[in-house]
Formats: structure tokens, sequence, C-alpha cells
């Protein structure tokens, strides 16, 4: 597909990071090839460092509050625009997919399922809290509920053998919850993650409050569990030592850490979102005014 | 017991609690597998009474082979009687001991009062009360934990291994051990090492109960006692309630083990009143957040914030109440201010004393003479202290309360979520509106508007950040002790 025809030479994507809203090449100039299975370049994609992390990082958390902030009403639809926007993507997002070494149908399953995931999750926005919220009855006079609330910022390494769905699982759920996340996609198959970026650039999505890298994992892995400014980390398909560095590094600000298994078929669930949150309980005295029960 | 005070008019006569009906034995051993037995190293220390030093007990200290045996115990009991039981007769075991526990109320609130040095109106009216609650209320779940997460399959997680502080002995066993048998699962505790005399009343009550053998083992020790019982490999589960540091030891020593782990950590939460808050309550509100339990709270609120222009009034009106706080035996029910749990502690907050003097910040003591004998610490207020001074960043837990003001509320936000630490924070004023504003931006995972050192077994407890991760109590606590798949 590299030459279609002498005289109409395709233009190939340059593939960058997805950082605070705006797509910059990785400040360390590397980069490592991602060849189609006929052996022609599909992409040179950045190999992040240790700095793109931490700008990522930074821009997570300036946009996380506001993020929050925002309506879950608003959350919601903002998510359910990232399925429109992915959708009128199919073509290019299952060629794509193709390149990497999917089949036409696994390509084809694989998007419908994240569409479909999308429009799921956009529905929690505004549910789950209701959900897992709890009027606690506690024996004195007092007004008691516990919430949940988002942890702030999430460190994510994507499922290495899944391209596009991976991507979302890794923070889907988080931003429905009022997270932020730095991802680092999958090593050998990151384009979609980036062409994913694009889409969200343009489905109302505020900068910041995903930001996709691409890279290794074992460079990244210690950087992402050791940041103290990282709220919570999770990740796909850890190995033992993955997960022993992973609980060796995050107890020094006691990062959350959430291990997954990926599947062709992720599950849908409200306990994904609720995994990424931390409970708040509040109190408040109730005024008991006269004995004839009456108060206000 | 007179006691000598410079100025206060509440010159009340001594009322003490009778400790006739109350019996310490001379020696404890282990509780395991439904019985006491020696330890295998044969070796006890010694539980003083922090109020008088004098010698209550001596206590087993159990080894590494103890541990084992605990755990070994604990297992059985769980594959072979706790899990195959039907729910509702979990249930009704309970109960059971809750109902133990309301009956033997005043013994317990005697114990407590001894062995750690709190307030006998203290453990009578909070600590014991409410571990009975804990007990009650959780025995009701047990049936019922298939309605807790909807649409998710719940199941126990087997033997659960539990390490529990010294500043509320009982309760914090109640709070550990009740969710953890409700929710199918057996239990090796281990009572803090200066204060183990009412978990191993509890252990006698559980014989009284008719508890099935193993289904809760107390195994007494200090460090190394719960160092083994964490390393243990038969264990699925750990909880822990103490300080942040050991808190990381223990996370770290878990590092790619599969056990599960909840900690409930240390805080320094900020209390903040604002200039429309009702004065006299505020100051009331900040006495007992501060000084309740002489300060041994991880979420007492030991950093108050008073917005400026109430500054100088606030400031009086709380050393006149400081002044009023009755300091003295543990056991006379007009005392305020117990004694400091150990030796150890007093002269850990002593040296936090020093470091708020080096640091030039005005001190203040209320004005009461402390007994001779025993380890005692006047309530004290260091007043406009610096954000980033020693004493207002580091957890002191004593009677020792850092003062800033602000001006602005964004101000007094950032400058309250300004630590590491995120278990507990307070809001005082009579709007509406600023009060949600504040409870939903202040990072703790309990916030009392209004109120403090509030709790109750439906409330979810527990921190954000580096004061830990998990729930204790509420709907929301018993995902601690049950696997969700959903």
């Amino acid at each position: 597909m590299a030459t279609r025809e002498n005289s109409n030479l395709e233009v190939m994507k340059t593939y960058k990071l997805f950082i605070g809203g705006s797509f910059p090449r990785t400040e360390s100039g590397r980069y490592y090839p991602i060849r189609k299975k006929n052996g022609d370049l599909l992409a040179n994609v950045c190999l992040s460092s240790r700095k793109d992390f931490r700008n990522a990082v930074v821009a997570a958390r300036k946009a996380q509050s506001a993020w929050a902030g925002r309506s879950a009403y608003n959350r919601s639809q903002i998510i359910y625009r990232i399925a429109e926007m992915l959708q009128q993507s199919e073509d290019s997002l299952v060629q794509e997919m193709v390149s990497l070494g999917y089949t036409p149908k696994n390509a084809k399953e694989e998007f419908d399922y994240s569409v479909d995931y999308l429009v799921h999750y956009s529905g929690w926005c505004d549910k789950f809290s209701q959900m897992h919220s709890t009027v606690n009855p506690v024996a004195s006079s007092h007004f008691n509920f516990s919430n949940p609330e988002p942890m702030g910022v999430i460190g994510a390494f994507a499922a290495e053998r899944r391209a596009l769905i991976g991507v979302l699982e890794a923070f889907v759920p988080a931003i429905c919850g009022g997270n932020t996340v730095v991802l680092l996609a999958s090593h050998k198959l990151p384009t979609c993650s980036i062409t994913l970026a694009e889409i969200l650039a343009i489905s109302d999505v505020p900068g910041g409050v995903v930001n996709i890298l691409t890279g290794e994992r074992e460079e990244l892995l210690s950087h992402f569990t050791s940041h103290m400014d990282v709220n919570a980390f999770q990740i796909w398909d850890a190995s033992k030592e993955e997960s022993f560095v992973i609980d060796q590094n995050s107890t020094e600000n006691l990062k959350r850490v959430r291990l997954y298994k990926s599947s062709i078929r992720t599950r849908l669930s409200p306990y994904r979102i609720l995994d990424l949150q931390e409970v708040k309980t509040t109190w408040h005295p109730i005024e008991n005014i006269s004995g004839s029960g009456a108060s206000y | 017991m007179a006691k000598a005070k410079k100025d206060n008019d509440w010159n009340l006569a001594p009322a003490p609690e009778s400790t006739g009906h109350v019996k310490i034995d001379k020696k404890y051993d282990l509780f395991i597998g439904g019985k006491f037995v020696p330890p295998t190293a044969k070796k006890y220390f010694e539980t003083v009474n922090p109020a008088t030093e004098k010698i209550l007990s001596q206590v087993a200290e159990a080894g590494q082979k103890d541990v084992d045996k605990a755990v070994k115990a604990a297992r059985k009991a769980y594959d072979t009687v706790w899990s195959k039981m039907p729910p509702v007769e979990r249930s009704k075991y309970i109960f059971r001991i809750a109902r133990l526990i309301q009956e033997r109320a005043r013994e317990f609130a005697i114990i407590e009062s001894i062995d750690g040095g709190k307030p006998i109106r203290e453990s009578r009216d909070v600590d014991v009360p409410l571990a009975a609650a804990h007990f009650f209320y959780h025995a009701g779940w047990a049936d019922k934990l298939n309605y807790a997460f909807p649409n998710a399959e719940v199941s126990s997680l087997g033997v659960v291994g539990q390490i529990i502080p010294w500043n509320f002995p009982l309760l914090m066993a109640a709070w550990k051990i009740a969710p953890a048998l409700a929710c199918g699962n057996t239990v090796v505790l281990k009572p803090a090492e200066t204060t183990p005399l009412t978990a191993l009343k509890l252990a006698e009550l559980f014989m009284d109960a008719g508890l099935p053998d193993g289904v809760v083992n107390i195994i007494t020790g200090a460090g190394s006692t719960g160092q083994a019982l964490v390393e243990h490999s038969d264990i699925d589960k750990i909880a822990f309630t103490g300080s942040t540091q050991v808190g990381k030891m223990i996370k770290r020593s878990l590092a790619g083990k599969s056990t599960r782990l909840t900690l409930e950590l240390g805080g320094k939460a900020a209390n903040i009143i604002f200039e429309d808050s009702a004065i006299d309550q505020a100051v009331e509100g900040v006495v007992n957040g501060i000084y309740f339990n002489q300060g041994h709270v991880c979420c007492a609120g030991s950093r108050l914030f008073v917005e400026e222009s109430i500054s100088s009034e606030f400031i009086r009106k709380l050393k006149h109440r400081m002044d009023h706080l009755i300091l003295g035996d543990p056991l006379d029910k007009n005392t305020d201010i117990g004694a400091i749990n150990s030796e150890g502690q007093l002269n850990t907050i002593q040296s936090y004393l020093e470091a708020g003097e080096k640091d030039g910040f005005e001190m203040y003591q209320s004005n009461v003479a402390v007994p001779k004998k025993g380890f005692w610490c006047r309530p004290t207020l260091f007043t406009h202290v610096s954000q980033s001074s020693v004493i207002s960043k580091e957890e002191i837990f004593g009677p020792v309360l850092a003062m800033q003001t602000f001006r602005t509320i964004d101000e007094v936000i950032d400058k309250a979520n300004n630590t590491p630490y995120g278990l507990s924070a307070g809001v005082w004023t009579d709007k509406g509106s600023k009060i949600f504003n504040l409870t939903t931006k202040l990072k703790a995972g309990v916030v009392w508007a209004n109120t403090f050192n509030k709790f109750d077994p439906t409330s979810p407890f527990g921190g954000y950040k580096e004061s830990g991760f998990g729930r204790e109590g509420g709907l929301h606590g018993l995902s601690a002790y049950l696997k969700i798949t959903g």
C-alpha cells in the first residue's frame, strides 16, 4: 500500500504522543518502528521517556479538579461524543488494526465492541454514584452519608494484545468517575491509541483528562508506580516481576493498585468505576427542636 | 485523689469508679483454637497501668511457632466449620457476642481505662457501647451479603490477620473482628502490646458465647509478633490499623503476594472554623477534636484553622475552656483528660513540644497540676504556627493542637489539603452552601461538619492518600472482607 500509484504517493501519518490536549513528539527524540505484516513501515512511534511521563502527570493533575467538577450529565455526553466520533472513524481504524495483524473479522469485532463499551460507560456517569452512595442510619442525631469521589490522577498500562479496547479499558471507567489518566499503550500495537487520541481531541474531552504515551513497559514501570502525584495505578496482564515492582514502588505514597486480566470482551460493570473511587463520609448534626418531634 | 488546681472553679470531689467487681488475672496465655495456651518460648511481658505505673498482669509473647499455630487453628475453623455454617447461624453467634459485651460493659470499661489510661467517661460512653454496636450491626449482615453489592457475586476470603493499635483497644478489636466474621472469615488478631487486656477478656467472652474453636484467635506480642503474622504464608488478608510508617512496612513486605491488604493509618486532620460559625459550639468541637482520648486518635483534629477575623476571640475562649478540663485519675467520672498510654508515647509527645518551642511558636498549656506518678501531658495549644513546621506536618498522637489563621476559602482549602494524610477533616460554619463547598473539596475519608470525632458502625471510616486504603464500617466496609466479582 506504500505506493498505490506512482502518481499518487500515500501521505503517511506521524504518530506522536497525546499530552495535555496537544500532540508533542517525545522530548527524548527516540522512536521505535512498527511494521506491517509484509515488513513495510507503518509508523515510527515515540519511545516515551520519564520526562514525557512527568509532563503528562502535570497535565493530568491540572485538568483533574475541573473535570471532576463538571456535571455527571456533561461527562456522560462527552463520553457519548467519543463513541460518535469513533463510529465515524470505523473504516480507518479497522484498516489500521488489520495493518497491525488483526484479521478483518477480529478487527471489526473489537471495533464494534469498543463503540458499545463507550456507549455503556457513558450511561454510567450519572448513575454509579446513585447506586453506591448510602445514607447511613447512625444512632446519634446526625445526618450521615457516604458517596464515591474520584481518586485523582490514575496511571495505567494498557493490555498488550488489544489495540483498541485495551486503550479504552485503561481510561474510560476512570474518567467516568472524574479521574484523569496517564496511560501507556500496548508496546506492540501502539498506533490505534494515537488514532484514538485524535478522536478524543475532537470529542470535547478537555485537554489533560486523557494523556497517552507509547513506549516500553519496562522502562516506564518504575516511574509510573513511584510518582508521588499519581493516586492510583492500574495494569492489565502484569507479570509476577512487574507486580512485585508495582507493590514496592506504590508504597511510598500508598498508591492504590489495580491488577486486571485482559479478555476480548472485557466486562462492562460499574465496579470498574468504583475501583478508582474513594468513599467519603460526611456528618452533620440534626437539631431536634421540640418534644413533639417537629424540627427544622 | 485530691487534685491541686491552681485556677479552677470546679473543685469537684473525687468520684472514682469502683474496681472491686473487676478481675484481672496475674498471667494471660495465648487464645488459640478456643482455649488459652502458653507460648512456646514461655516468654511473657508486663502490661502496666499508665496512670500509676503499677504492673497489672503478665501477658504471653507469641513467637513464630505460636503465630503458625493460631493461623492453622483459624484455617481449620474456616475449612471445617465457619465457611460451611448457614449464614444465619453465623449471624446468631455475632449477635450473641454483642449481647455479652453489653452485659459486661462496666467491667470492660474499667479494664480499658486501667490498661490504657483513657477516662472512664469515654470508655464507658464511647468505646464499649460502640464495640457492642459494631458486633450487633455486623451480625445482621451475615445472611444479607448478597444484597450489599448489586449484581455481583460475593464470597469470604478465608483467614484474616488483624493488627490493632493501643488507642481504642476493644473498639478496634470489634471494628476488625465483627465484619470479618460476618463476611464468613476466620481471624487471628494481635492487640497492641501496651493494651492487651480487653482483647483477652473478649477471648473469655467468645468462649462464653460458644463461638466454635479457632474462629477467632488472639495472640499477644509486640512488633515481631505482628511481623510473623503478616509474613505467614497461609493468610488471605491483612487488616492493619496503626502508624503510616508501619503500614508502609507491611505493604512492602507483602509486595508481589496475593494477600489482600487494608490499611487504616495516621492523620493530621484540619479543623476549620469560619467567622460565621457558632463559636462556643466550635470551641467545644475543637476541644473534643484534639483532647478526646488524650489526642491518641488517628482522626484527631490536630490542625486548627481559624478565620483571621475571629482568631483572638477564639483563642481566648479556647484557652478558657482548656483551663477547665480536668486531668487525672482515669477512673474518676469527672476526668476529661486521662493518662498518656505509655512512657514511650509520652517521650514522643514531649519531643514534639520541644520541637514546637524550638521553632519559636507560642505554646499554651492548660492551668492544671499533673499527678506525680504515671504518664501525663497537659492539653497544649501552639498558636500561629507555620504551615511547614514539624508540629503542623507530623502526626503527634497526643493532646497537642497546632493553630493557624486564614483569610479566604481557597487559602484554607489549599492549606487543609496540603498534607500527605487524608483521614478526616472538620468544618464549622452556619452557612450550608459553604459547608458543601468545603466537604466536597477536602481530601479526607470522613468529614465532620459542625461536629467532630463521631463514630458509628453504620458509617464507613477510612482514609485518602497516605492515611491508608479501604473502609471499615457501613455497607462500604464489607468490601474489605469479601471477594466481590461484578
